[in-house]
């Protein structure tokens, strides 16, 4: 049976949609573009044979495959980040960008790019290549760790305390990143719009290994956290009651978000709407255990990205549209449409 | 001696809510805390969760509480708070599941449908618990923590914090039966707030009653629900009837013509009369 006795589709069915879902993703992106690959040039670098056409083995190995790996870990990162972020604040609102921790990580990266020459020296002296992920990883972490805080004063999450938190922390972190960018010279100007709109036009090996690491962590540290934020859903206290260590649990889920949205953001700017779409989309199909909401958050997110991209290199073919763009136009009609359909959040 | 309570204290925002308390509780004992709003009564058993700090010393089989590992303390000890509200989309199974410790062998199918059976929610437990009424969260929320002790070799305490509240006469009749049951078959020791004088006197072993922060009264049910009592704790009077069954019963005095509750808020509208 695809439906349990909840009426709610079966973990294992789901799965296997979500990952034959994600294959065909992977073959649409890596195969579309301005440079479209056949399927039989794609199978011959696999297999370890050169392909017919040199030009193909590059775009495939150098542009298409970094960028569909990049583009399927930042939209698992931001997935999995919202439905932690949802799970600890008990509140389907909660996503990465609207507690203000993308933007954040987002600052501490502009931060990096036009300070570096100057007042950021030392930082780029002591990280070397991983000046940018760091930053934005700190950055992402601060903010979650001050949202947290303005929001549980009480000893328990007051929810419109912590939205109103995050659209403070929104405004400042603009706020500065407008004053930096008013600063910033023209080849600064440029790697600046690529932050803020989000995109994956760069992406490279390079991109990848510096990204990878933190994502991949986050992405496996999550599924820990599953049990004690499945007790999160019925309230703080309970949490303690049934045994866990309630703040070691908060901590390891901030952490956990922060590494993995500051390493997305370096890597990829500001994408939107992934966090929040996809969680709740996968509750409504699933049900609410953390168990079943943070793999198929991940495949989903994943691939819903990747889709995306994919898409915004069409659309205005030669030209890429910003994923971040692109990602806001599909997910907010959508996330509209489900709202008017669900009674239940 | 399964809970100890030696001269607790807490205070919340500088102000002394509960006030150097002692209490013990013996395997087998059903202990209901009495006391007007505001008494302390849920402060204290919130101390006792470990959901708050406290001043003094509360033991659990001899072992201060802080000195539990987490985990074994939550196959001994199980708390259920006032409210727990679920905005999620969590069946009824999966909410009692919760319940259910890591730690405790096998996957405990048997003993959950037992208590859903109980507790008359086997025919929910498809259902989403958003959607579910007061009650049925109530007694959703009770096998949840159930689920936790309920197959724990060693002492076991239960805390309920007015766990029947939302429930209807009949369903409060079966909560607390089975809470009885559990504590006179099973061994728990059960420290349950309760408002209901009536159920308390029905069901408890022994009554405690606070006020302002501080313990009051202690004993049976026939010596702490009297007319004074209730008119120096509670400030209204009451009769208390002896019933058949072997318990007092609480009936409370109208309140005569002449109350302010009954007056006519306009002295011309009694004229007019």
């Amino acid at each position: 049976m695809i439906r349990d006795a909840a009426g709610r589709l079966g973990f294992a069915p789901s799965l296997v949609v979500a990952l034959l879902a994600a294959t065909l993703v992977a073959l649409v992106s890596i195969t579309s573009g301005a440079y479209p690959l056949a399927l039989g040039d794609i199978l011959s670098v696999i297999i370890g044979r050169e392909a017919s056409d040199p030009v193909a083995s590059m775009v495939l190995l150098e542009v298409r495959m970094p960028r569909f790996l990049l583009g399927f870990l930042v939209g698992a990162v931001l997935a999995v980040s919202g439905a932690l972020l949802q799970g600890l604040f008990r509140n389907p609102l909660a996503d990465p960008g609207l507690i203000g921790v993308s933007a954040g990580a987002s600052l501490a990266a502009i931060a990096v790019i036009v300070l570096g020459n100057t007042w950021l020296g030392g930082w780029l002296a002591m990280t070397g290549e991983w000046a940018l992920p760091i930053a934005a990883f700190l950055g992402g972490s601060c903010t979650v760790l001050l949202a947290w805080r303005i929001a549980n004063r009480s000893g328990q999450t007051a929810v419109a305390t912590l939205l109103l938190a995050g659209i403070a922390i929104n405004a400042v972190a603009g706020a500065a990143t407008g004053l930096l960018t008013f600063y910033a010279n023209d080849e600064e100007l440029r790697s600046l719009t690529f932050w803020t709109m989000g995109s994956l036009g760069h992406a490279g090996w390079d991109d990848l290994l510096v990204g990878a690491p933190f994502m991949l962590l986050a992405l496996l540290a999550a599924p820990w956290l599953a049990r004690p934020l499945d007790a999160f859903l019925l309230g703080e206290s309970v949490v303690g009651h049934l045994g866990y260590r309630t703040d070691t649990v908060k901590k390891a889920a901030i952490l956990v978000v922060g590494l993995g949205v500051g390493a997305a953001v370096a890597v990829s700017g500001l994408i939107g709407f992934v966090g929040l779409v996809v969680p709740h989309l996968v509750r409504q199909l699933l049900g609410a255990s953390h168990r079943v909401v943070l793999p198929l958050s991940a495949l989903v997110g994943g691939t819903l990205l990747v889709a995306a991209d994919s898409l915004a290199r069409v659309v205005v073919a030669p030209a890429e549209l910003p994923i971040g763009l692109m990602m806001a136009l599909i997910g907010g009609p959508f996330f509209l449409a489900l709202l008017l359909r669900t009674k239940v959040i | 001696m399964v809970l100890s309570v030696n001269n607790v204290s807490v205070s919340l925002e500088r102000s002394r809510i509960v006030d150097g308390i002692d209490c013990h509780l013996k395997a087998g004992e059903l202990l209901m805390l009495l006391g007007p709003n505001g008494a302390g009564k849920s402060t204290l058993l919130k101390a006792i969760s470990g959901d708050l700090p406290y001043g003094g010393s509360v033991t659990l089989s001899g072992q201060e509480l802080g000195q539990w590992h987490p985990e074994r303390l939550a196959r001994q000890r199980a708390v259920m708070p006032q409210r727990v509200e679920v905005n999620f989309p969590l069946t009824v199974e999966e909410v009692v599941q919760l319940g259910r410790p890591r730690t405790a062998p096998g996957s405990g199918k048997r003993v959950l449908d037992e208590l859903m059976n109980e507790l008359d929610i086997t025919h929910l437990r498809h259902r989403l618990v958003p959607g579910l009424s007061g009650g049925e969260q109530q007694r959703l929320q009770l096998a949840r923590v159930l689920a936790q002790i309920i197959d724990s070799p060693g002492d076991r305490l239960l805390l309920l914090d007015e766990c029947t509240s939302a429930l209807d006469p009949a369903h409060q009749q079966m909560v607390l039966d089975l809470v009885r049951r559990l504590a006179k078959d099973e061994g728990f020791a059960v420290l349950a707030v309760v408002h209901d004088l009536n159920l308390a006197a029905q069901f408890a072993d022994r009554l405690l009653v606070m006020k302002a922060g501080r313990l009051v009264h202690e004993g049976s049910a026939r010596d702490v629900l009297t007319p004074e009592l209730l008119e120096t704790v509670y400030g209204f009077t009451a009769r208390v009837v002896e019933l058949e069954e072997g318990y007092p019963m609480v009936v409370p005095r109208r309140r005569g013509r002449s109350s302010a509750y009954t007056a006519p808020l306009n002295p011309s509208c009694r004229q007019a009369s």
